[in-house]
């Protein structure tokens, strides 16, 4: 299989250059009593792009829903290990569950306007945190759409309905919105797995381009993908006990052409999965 | 010393106004709740404490006596035969025309125009007053036969019941697999044959639970047999003569002066309540086991 | 691309073909079928039929009501059996106030208990249970809720209606001298029969709403709370007006227990601790003496009235819940 790889990914800096901006220190993570995923200990480094793969099931999904614990929506749930965000543990007593979110946002596999206005949506976060007067609002709506590169898309129609919008518009829309709060880092969650192949195009170059403004942590099934746009990647996998679980950890260069595991080298050449 | 220097922001509560709405919120929306619990404990609890020990044997089986006569045996016997016959009347007239509908509906329309006004028609039907049926049945019965009677009582009840059969049914229907129709027909089953030997006897739990939802309704109504059927003060005399019915006579002795007809009310409640919740948490339980199956 | 059509076009030989007729009429069946095909439209035609039938033998039945009086009838209030004068006016009065108290009441009551049941504010196993006590309301007969309202519910009420008229007697809806059956009381037992039917189709509504869309609100920091109000209940906007709308629809027609508390005056009083009417609580009142003509039309005129009364509330109220499940799906 041949992959062709980001420039800044075949130099990726040496490891001891950067910030992780998140640190995960042996994660287990459990939905009820039923555990999900375990051991799992990386880095998401700070203006870096990685990429969790592996096969469907492996738990990539539930990692990364445990950054933000936007899991907790979904039911009980039970972490060990720790996660920390610049240094602070995320699951600490102390942390605001929504102020935690607003640093951490999230973009999700089919894309999820609110049913209202394009304006609004992008305003959502915003207003949900205080009562922004309409100027600084306008202003911060349209550097979201810019950076989400919807702007000129969307700019005479701010006040129709999102979801007359395409599904590649729509996930763009869906960035936007979370960029308008200003995340420090954005979790993506196959954010193209509904669209087709030109919308799925123009979502990597807008995260390539997002790279410079913020941190993002992409789950994807596509390797192709994985290897255009992340300058790492985590690869998970599971075995019988169907637990998910961190197999190997790197730049995206050294997992897909000398991944020092077997089950890693015969992933990314398609020998499973 | 990291925590609090890097991200100090993560741990500051939210503003006070939103605080206050959050919480504000919740204990608005749990008093509120809870508000909304209480009427039907309270029914249930009242029932239970003026109805349960009045409830004897000889309250099933005697006639109502004349008001103010102590020693002699008193009872509703004849309100419970007339709730049953007319009950049966409805559920004959309604089950098998509710049934044909519902099968029409979920076998045979394929989203015809026909079929979506039916459905809605129906769904109107049901939000028909019940006493406004009672009104149709006294014009179209009553006043044709000249007198108050089982029949015009039970025509009554029976288009009450005739929407819930029909839509119960077509649910019930609508859960049986496509899968299920396509092999039997392609078994060389005639369209006839699918529906009952497939199709029906897979919904059947469902259907029964709609029809006895049904009864149940039909057994507490009041309004439409007030001036239909009237009631009597004794034994079941013919489907053209008026009759008695246990929902009819809660009404007449709950406004009594007498104390013994406010008690014989507060049995007969007793009876009614039970056969409506007995029915209802028993489809519920079926309802649910059939979804956890699935 | 594995098994060519030569053998597959050989194994059909002449011999299998024999005996099999594609055409023939087996049995009866195609004669079972077609009669049964039309038995089952004939049926459902007549349910449409029914309708009609009723809105017919109605409308005939209140001609000479409604020849006498005309539209006259809708706005004059006497109500004289001796005399044959007839006016609806307390009666439509009656139940349009009753519905709106019941309404009033229980629109915020159904809100939050469908809300409380369907977010997560409570455990799972907690919420369906709630939710089906509060269904099971629906479900006691309307007499029993009448005869636990002339026995539990005026008592325990008719301190705080007098507590209503000793404080608040300057507000002219409570400046009456309270004497138990009331047309707050009627009010408040109608919202008690249609909180289930506001609950729980509201519930339903906020239930179809894509579980994206609350993960959505909760990443961008929103509250559960502001998640409901700025995403939830503006979606659901329309079904939740339709729920209120079947409220009203059953509030306006519901006869016996509003018939056993309201007091039954033909008296309009502004103050709602007077006793009222509905007009419902006159039909069950007088249609069973009822015995000259016009009286019988009048009473029909007034069931007419009703009837076309809910019948359009309700269809507005299906239209509106039907037209937001067709919305939700995006």
């Amino acid at each position: 299989m041949q992959f062709s790889f980001h420039d800044s990914a075949i130099n990726a800096s040496s490891t001891s250059d950067l910030i992780p901006a998140l640190r995960v220190k042996d994660l287990a993570f459990y939905y009820g009593s039923q555990k999900a995923i375990e051991s799992v200990s990386m880095d998401i480094y700070q203006g870096q792009v990685t990429a969790i793969i592996g096969p469907s099931g492996c738990g990539k999904s539930t990692f990364l829903k445990a950054l933000n614990r936007i899991s907790e929506l979904e039911g009980v749930v039970r972490v060990e290990g720790q996660v920390e965000f610049f240094g602070q543990d995320i699951y600490s007593r102390q942390v605001n569950l929504n102020r935690l979110r607003r640093q951490i946002g999230m973009v999700f596999q089919k894309p999820n306007p609110f049913p209202s206005s394009i304006y609004d949506n992008v305003a959502y976060g915003v207003r949900v945190f205080s009562r922004p007067n309409r100027v600084s609002l306008d202003e911060t709506v349209e550097s979201a759409l810019r950076s989400a590169a919807l702007w000129n898309e969307v700019k005479d129609n701010l006040s129709k309905s999102a979801l007359g919008l395409s599904g590649g518009q729509q996930q763009r829309l869906c960035i936007a919105r979370a960029l308008a709060v200003k995340p420090k880092i954005l979790l993506m969650d196959e954010p193209c797995s509904a669209l087709d192949p030109i919308a799925t195009m123009k979502i990597e170059e807008l995260i390539d381009s997002l790279r410079h403004e913020l941190t993002i942590a992409i789950v994807t099934h596509n390797m192709q993908q994985a290897s255009r746009v992340s300058q790492y990647t985590a690869f998970f996998s599971t075995d019988e006990s169907r637990i998910g679980q961190l197999v190997e950890f790197g730049a995206t260069t050294q997992i897909f052409m000398a991944a020092s595991q077997s089950r890693t080298r015969d992933y990314v050449q398609g020998r499973f999965g | 010393m990291k925590q609090t220097s890097i991200t100090p922001e993560l741990c500051r509560p939210l503003s006070p106004a939103r605080t206050v709405f959050n919480y504000g919120m919740t204990t608005i929306a749990f008093l509120l709740s809870g508000l909304a619990l209480l009427p039907l404990l309270a029914i249930l609890l009242e029932i239970l404490r003026q109805g349960v020990p009045g409830l004897k044997w000889e309250v099933l089986t005697n006639l109502p006596a004349p008001v103010g006569m102590e020693g002699v045996p008193n009872g509703f016997a004849n309100a419970i035969v007339g709730t049953l016959i007319m009950v049966g009347i409805a559920s004959l007239i309604s089950i098998p025309v509710g049934i044909l509908t519902a099968i029409y509906l979920a076998e045979f329309s394929q989203g015809k125009a026909i079929a979506q006004l039916i459905r809605f028609v129906v769904t109107v039907l049901s939000g028909v007053p019940s006493i406004v049926v009672g009104v149709f049945a006294y014009a179209v019965v009553v006043l044709t036969v000249k007198g108050f009677s089982a029949l015009a009582g039970g025509f009554a009840l029976s288009i009450i019941m005739l929407p819930i059969v029909i839509l119960a049914t077509e649910e019930a229907l609508k859960l049986v697999p496509t899968s299920l129709r396509l092999a039997s027909s392609a078994l060389g089953a005639s369209r006839f044959q699918t529906v009952f030997r497939v199709t029906i006897a897979t919904a059947l739990p469902g259907i029964t639970t709609g029809v006895l939802l049904a009864v149940a309704r039909a057994s507490g109504e009041t309004a439409p047999l007030l001036f239909t059927a009237l009631f009597s003060q004794n034994w079941f005399e013919g489907l053209t003569s008026p009759t008695a019915s246990l929902s009819v006579m809660i009404y007449n002795y709950a406004s009594s002066a007498y104390a013994e007809q406010n008690k014989l009310a507060w049995s007969a409640s007793v009876i009614l309540v039970g056969i409506v919740l007995f029915v209802n948490i028993a489809s519920r339980i079926v309802t649910s086991n059939r979804f956890k199956n699935r | 691309m594995t098994a060519s059509p030569e053998p597959a076009k050989k194994s059909i030989s002449r011999d299998m073909l024999q005996g099999v007729n594609l055409t023939g009429q087996e049995g009866n069946h195609s004669l079972v079928d077609q009669g049964f095909t039309w038995l089952v439209q004939g049926v459902s035609v007549s349910v449409v039929v029914i309708l009609g039938w009723m809105s017919w033998v109605i409308f005939g039945q209140a001609r000479p009501a409604i020849e006498q009086f005309g539209l006259g009838f809708l706005w004059t209030q006497n109500w004289d059996v001796n005399e044959l004068v007839f006016g609806a006016l307390p009666y439509i009065y009656g139940t349009l106030v009753s519905s709106a108290i019941a309404l009033f009441i229980a629109l915020p009551i159904g809100l939050a208990v469908a809300i409380v049941t369907s977010e997560s504010f409570l455990p799972p196993w907690l919420r369906s249970p709630i939710a089906f006590i509060v269904e099971l309301i629906a479900a006691i007969p309307s007499v029993i809720v009448g005869l636990w309202g002339i026995f539990v519910l005026i008592p325990f009420l008719q301190p705080i209606q007098q507590w209503l008229f000793q404080h608040f007697s300057w507000i002219p809806i409570f400046n009456s001298e309270p004497a138990g059956p009331s047309m707050l009381i009627a009010g408040i037992i109608l919202a008690i029969m249609i909180l289930p039917t506001i609950a729980a189709i509201s519930r339903d509504v906020l239930i179809a709403i894509p579980k994206e869309l609350r993960s959505a609100s909760a990443s961008l920091g929103a509250t559960p709370w502001e998640t409901t109000f700025r995403v939830l209940l503006p979606s659901a906007i329309s079904g939740i007006l339709g729920a209120a709308m079947l409220g009203l629809g059953r509030a306006l027609g519901e006869t016996m227990a509003v018939t056993m508390v309201i007091g039954n005056s033909d008296q309009i009083s502004l103050s709602l601790l007077d006793p009222g009417n509905t007009i419902p609580a006159l039909l069950a009142n007088q249609f069973a003496e009822a015995s000259d003509g016009l009286h019988i039309g009048a009473l029909m005129y007034l069931a007419l009235i009703l009837f076309a009364l809910t019948l359009i509330v309700n269809m507005i109220a299906i239209v509106m819940v039907k037209f937001l499940s067709a919305n939700g799906q995006s």
